[in-house]
């Protein structure tokens, strides 16, 4: 058991790099479904982070994108505003 | 200039641009506001590109990042095939928008503008060209720039990306908002048509500005009518005008079946929904919205899903394709319609897997090119319900047997033929 964690997250895809190999879906299929040409299609709810199983299966997904397209954002609970880059 | 009356921005004469001199006679010399980007704020001054983003809310948060050295980039791009509203206004007072620029370069701490206009536009570039030369030197560097004519060339960070790489291409942005950066320096970026308005509140101030327009939305905005029309012509409206006198202006199809608002990524108004005043909050209560200020009519005599088909295929052409949605989506859109479009035994099945797929390649794509489209095929199934249970009867409707077309949509190109740098 690892620390227990508050908020949220959600799996983003950076579309432009996306080839769409389809590993994540294989890899995180409850998050990540897969449209008729092979892209990914992410769920948009985000996912607590004390779900471990979800947690791991979005890991292994940005690890075995091929295309390093994925990563993981985290939600606060209430969201906070829009972050400036 | 006195308040209250239009036109505004195409004072003087259209297609002939005003000299320097010809300018300073008019607006009288340049002298902006102290607080400029407060007083774009009580004018309500609104994006005109498309997204109808507050100016003033851009400029200030530009003018709050850090750094020596900052851009001003003027688009006026004008990728929409119906828009000739930045054309125009370039071709009538191209200092205006000079004076704009200038005004929003002081007001967020810029030493550069860059003007942006499609290389295939050569009157304009040479409008733009003579009155950069004429233009005295007031500390600001102008300049002029000129990106391939493409549709999604003109989308921001397409044209950010191709001002630093000479890439076409929109870039993909995790979160927003984002500060664009053209050589790592911040970029204030706003429409041809936004600019200019800056520059008449920076020579007249808020007050007159808002002496036109409806309360929600004040000013005036050049809408570029076509389609059933008897000329297809660029108008300087007051926001707020009923769409049916902005119709009746244009001379168009006295009964339109449908029109298209805001440009091809736009909203279908149907025949029922055009008792509208044209403004941000009423058309935003019919669906709609002014967007970049194109309005195409669609008359008796012509058949809304085949108008619908033939801009669809041409947006899935323009797609950068870099993207797997946007560029394996629309593609598959345009097919579903053409199916449509020819009624029989497929049509329905392709009406079903429309919808699904609009609802698949929605906001999955770097930029907004692929929810244009989507929005835009999703009204007009709306708009054209008549049609559609027609073909979906196995009867062509009477616009499809009758052949003509209204919606201006340039030559498809092949994929080799098209430039992004």
């Amino acid at each position: 058991m690892g620390v227990m964690r508050h908020g949220e997250f959600v799996l983003r895809v950076d579309p432009v790099l996306c080839d769409g190999f389809g590993h994540c879906h294989e890899l995180a299929p409850d998050l990540v479904d897969i449209d008729e040409w092979g892209y990914p299609i992410i769920r948009r709810e985000p996912t607590p982070l004390a779900d471990h199983q979800a947690l791991r299966s979005a890991r292994y997904a940005v690890r075995g994108c091929p295309r390093q397209a994925l990563h993981i954002e985290r939600v606060e609970a209430p969201r906070p505003p829009a972050r400036t880059s | 200039m006195r308040a209250g009356t239009l036109p505004r921005l195409l004072v003087g004469t259209p297609n002939r641009p005003a000299t320097y001199a010809e300018h300073l006679a008019t607006f009288g010399p340049l002298a902006p506001p102290v607080d400029l980007i407060g007083e774009l704020e009580r004018a309500g001054l609104t994006g005109r590109g498309g997204a109808a983003f507050p100016t003033a809310t851009k400029a200030r948060f530009i003018r709050e990042q850090r750094g020596h050295r900052k851009f001003v980039v003027v688009n006026a791009m004008e990728g929409e095939p119906a828009s000739h509203k930045d054309a125009l206004l370039l071709a009538t007072n191209p200092h205006l928008v000079l004076d704009g620029a200038e005004s929003l370069a002081r007001a967020v701490g810029a030493r550069d503008v860059v003007v942006a206009v499609a290389r295939d536009r050569t009157t304009t570039v040479e409008h733009l060209t003579r009155a950069l030369a004429e233009r005295p030197d007031r500390g600001i560097g102008l300049e002029l720039q000129t990106p391939p004519g493409r549709y999604v060339a003109g989308e921001e960070s397409a044209l950010v990306h191709w001002l630093n790489d000479n890439e076409s291409l929109p870039q993909y942005r995790a979160q927003r908002p984002v500060v664009l950066r053209l050589e790592k320096h911040p970029v204030l970026l706003d429409n041809c048509e936004t600019v200019a308005h800056v520059g008449l509140i920076a020579h007249y101030g808020a007050d007159w500005f808002a002496s036109v327009g409806a309360p929600g939305q004040p000013g005036s905005a050049l809408v570029s009518v076509s389609g059933a029309v008897a000329h297809p012509t660029v108008l300087e409206v007051a926001l707020g005008t009923p769409l049916t006198q902005i119709l009746a202006a244009a001379r168009a199809e006295p009964a339109p079946r449908a029109v298209l608002l805001g440009g091809y990524g736009g909203t279908w108004l149907a025949a029922r929904d055009l008792d509208v005043a044209y403004d941000l909050p009423s058309l935003a209560e019919r669906g709609a919205a002014p967007g970049a200020g194109v309005v195409v009519v669609v008359g008796p005599d012509s058949c809304g899903i085949r108008e619908t088909q033939r801009i669809v295929a041409w947006m899935a052409n323009e797609s950068a394709r870099q993207c797997g949605p946007c560029a394996f989506g629309l593609p598959a859109i345009a097919q579903d319609l053409a199916r449509l479009r020819d009624g029989g035994r497929d049509a329905r099945d392709a009406r079903r897997r429309l919808e699904q797929r609009c609802g698949v390649i929605e906001g999955r794509g770097a930029c907004r090119h692929p929810d244009g489209v989507v929005r835009m095929v999703r009204t007009a199934l709306a708009a054209f319900a008549d049609d559609v249970a027609e073909h979906e009867a196995g009867r062509p409707c009477a616009g499809a047997r009758a052949g003509a077309t209204v919606a201006s949509v340039p030559r498809l190109e092949h994929e080799r033929e098209l430039v992004w740098e």
